[in-house]
């Protein structure tokens, strides 16, 4: 059975073609969407490398399309596990000290970061 | 071999001294001052833990993960971190961001992954047993590699508190050892409820007392699927086709089952564990811990030239395949349908259980390859795990234990039972040991 549609997402067209993989297709622009989603700079090239190498990757996903799942539970985890509740009581944490030496840059006991937005001009 | 990423040297004499005075004391117990090595994604008070990454360089945990605090309170005596592929991610731990590490069988190839450090250091000689982590087959395919047993417990048998998390869902903590009885020793002594991982089970376990008991009267089954499957060398199949004999004159039935969806699972792999990893290292923003870039003007920035320089491209690239497959107008595409077919592969096992007691195939379809030969094609290195991970999408327990060779190199006998049935998939590894004269 082999199947081509093309459908809009996101404003990017994505094309599927059958079964077989290799028919989806990432634009470099939809790389540096899920780039920048990720936060994960790219540098000069990349963008054509990761659209080659995920769209080689979700080929082969592709064929799990094959299977017919509309009564399928879906399974997040393969062991049953109900809800544990523990007694609210106090209980000693981790050393503050301890933790903040593992920081980049702290001050007073914060965790300090550049600016989140831009100095003014 | 460059199976360590580091020494810890004076804690591995102060922790020798202490097991001296528990043994003169008549305190000792099977592991006391036992030589240990524990993969760099399991958290060691004050030592460094990177997880072969770049962006933990420098991060000394302030707690133990609790496998970890289990082998101190037992006596083991740490002689240090092992590398591993970067977040665990990888099949032959040349993804690691410091160094190689070369197969004890022949310099020149991989030691298997995504646990290599662990399981070169144990075929070497360098300890007597070594904690790995497991997602899709990183403890089970580099014992297979190197020669030694690698168990994977059944999904909440091992506490995951302090492991640095890949894909929790997947995750499981489990030891190498050159033996099946070490490692079921090493098993016990790390599983078991823990109240800081709400998927730990509180659950008995005695992995010890049915160890000997053979395999005369269980039928194992023998899945089609695994022996047919994609990249199956021939000496490899030779080696199991002569083992399950083995187990057969030892007075285990054959019996024939099917895991219909065998060819879906690396797919439905490949979107849960990238899915998860992206979620589990959006923490590296190098605010509370780990690599910060330098050369950044904003947070944002900061953000981006810290990712872009800490993580390694299969990291990246998994990240990527990740982060997509979660995105708005994909999640019913590609996770969902993930999650569905991950139904589908227990349901095949639970199948395949009402018919046998433990199902038995090779570990890996090939032995170790050389260095760099799989590392431009990541579907090829993918398929290093085709017969391992999908233990993992199912919860199940498995044992990967050394039957013979193919090509002078090691071939594993990969072992399997059915959920919290970690005793039966060791006692079966075990007969076949026995078997073999072991």
């Amino acid at each position: 059975m082999r199947r081509s549609s093309r459908s809009t997402i996101l404003g990017i067209v994505v094309s599927h073609h059958g079964l077989e993989g290799y028919g989806l297709t990432l634009s470099r622009e939809q790389v540096r969407h899920v780039a920048m989603l990720a936060r994960l700079g790219l540098e000069a090239g990349e963008e054509e490398f990761y659209a080659d190498q995920l769209s080689g990757i979700l080929g082969h996903i592709d064929r799990l399309r094959e299977l017919d799942t509309e009564a399928v539970a879906p399974t997040a985890q393969a062991v049953p596990l109900e809800h544990r509740m523990r007694e609210d009581e106090p209980r000693p944490c981790l050393d503050r000290e301890r933790v903040m030496a593992n920081a980049p840059e702290a001050r007073d006991g914060f965790f300090v970061v550049k600016a989140i937005q831009e100095a003014e001009p | 071999m460059g199976a360590f990423l580091r020494l810890t040297e004076d804690l591995a004499r102060a922790q020798a001294a202490e097991a001296d005075r528990r043994l003169a004391a008549g305190d000792g117990g099977p592991l006391t001052g036992i030589p240990v090595a524990i993969k760099d994604v399991l958290c060691v008070e004050g030592v460094e833990t990177t997880a072969g990454s770049r962006i933990l360089a420098g991060f000394r945990p302030p707690y133990d993960a609790t496998a970890v605090a289990r082998l101190r309170q037992a006596g083991a005596v740490f002689v240090g971190m092992t590398n591993c592929d970067e977040f665990a991610m990888g099949s032959s731990t040349e993804n690691s961001g410091y160094q190689l590490t070369r197969n004890p069988h022949d310099p020149g190839r991989v030691p298997g992954g995504s646990s290599g450090g662990s399981a070169a250091a144990v075929a070497a000689g360098e300890v007597v047993a070594a904690l790995g982590t497991d997602t899709g087959g990183s403890i089970r395919q580099p014992a297979a590699l190197c020669g030694v047993v690698g168990v994977k417990p059944t999904y909440g048998r091992v506490s995951r508190y302090g492991l640095i998390a890949f894909a929790s869902s997947l995750d499981q903590v489990g030891p190498f050892a050159r033996g099946v009885r070490d490692a079921a020793i090493v098993l016990q002594a790390i599983a078991g409820f823990d109240p800081k991982d709400a998927t730990s089970a509180d659950r008995p376990v005695d992995l010890l007392a049915e160890l000997e008991a053979g395999v005369e009267g269980l039928r194992l089954g023998v899945p089609h699927q695994y022996v047919e499957v994609q990249g199956m060398e021939p000496g490899v199949k030779a080696a199991v086709d002569r083992a399950l004999l083995e187990l057969e004159g030892a007075g285990a039935e054959l019996v024939e089952v099917s895991l219909p969806h065998t060819d879906y699972g690396l797919a439905a792999y490949y979107i849960i564990a990238p899915a998860e990893c992206s979620s589990n290292l959006a923490r590296y923003d190098s605010v509370r811990f780990g690599y910060r870039a330098e050369d950044a003007d904003t947070l944002l920035d900061t953000y981006l030239r810290t990712r872009r320089q800490g993580f390694g491209p299969e990291v990246r690239r998994r990240i990527m395949l990740g982060t997509y497959a979660l995105s708005a107008g994909y999640y019913d595409a590609y996770y969902l349908k993930a999650q569905k077919v991950r139904t589908l592969i227990a349901d095949d096992f639970a199948r395949a259980f009402q018919r046998c007691d433990a199902i038995v195939s090779a570990t890996s379809p090939t032995v170790a390859f050389p260095i760099g030969s799989r590392t431009q094609d990541p579907l090829a290195m993918y398929l290093c795990d085709v017969l391992t991970l999908g233990a993992n999408l199912a919860g199940l327990p498995g044992v990967s234990v050394p039957c013979g060779t193919s090509q002078g190199l090691p071939v594993g006998l990969q072992v399997l039972a059915p959920q919290w049935a970690d005793a039966m998939a060791l006692r079966v590894a075990r007969a076949y040991e026995v078997v073999r004269g072991g």
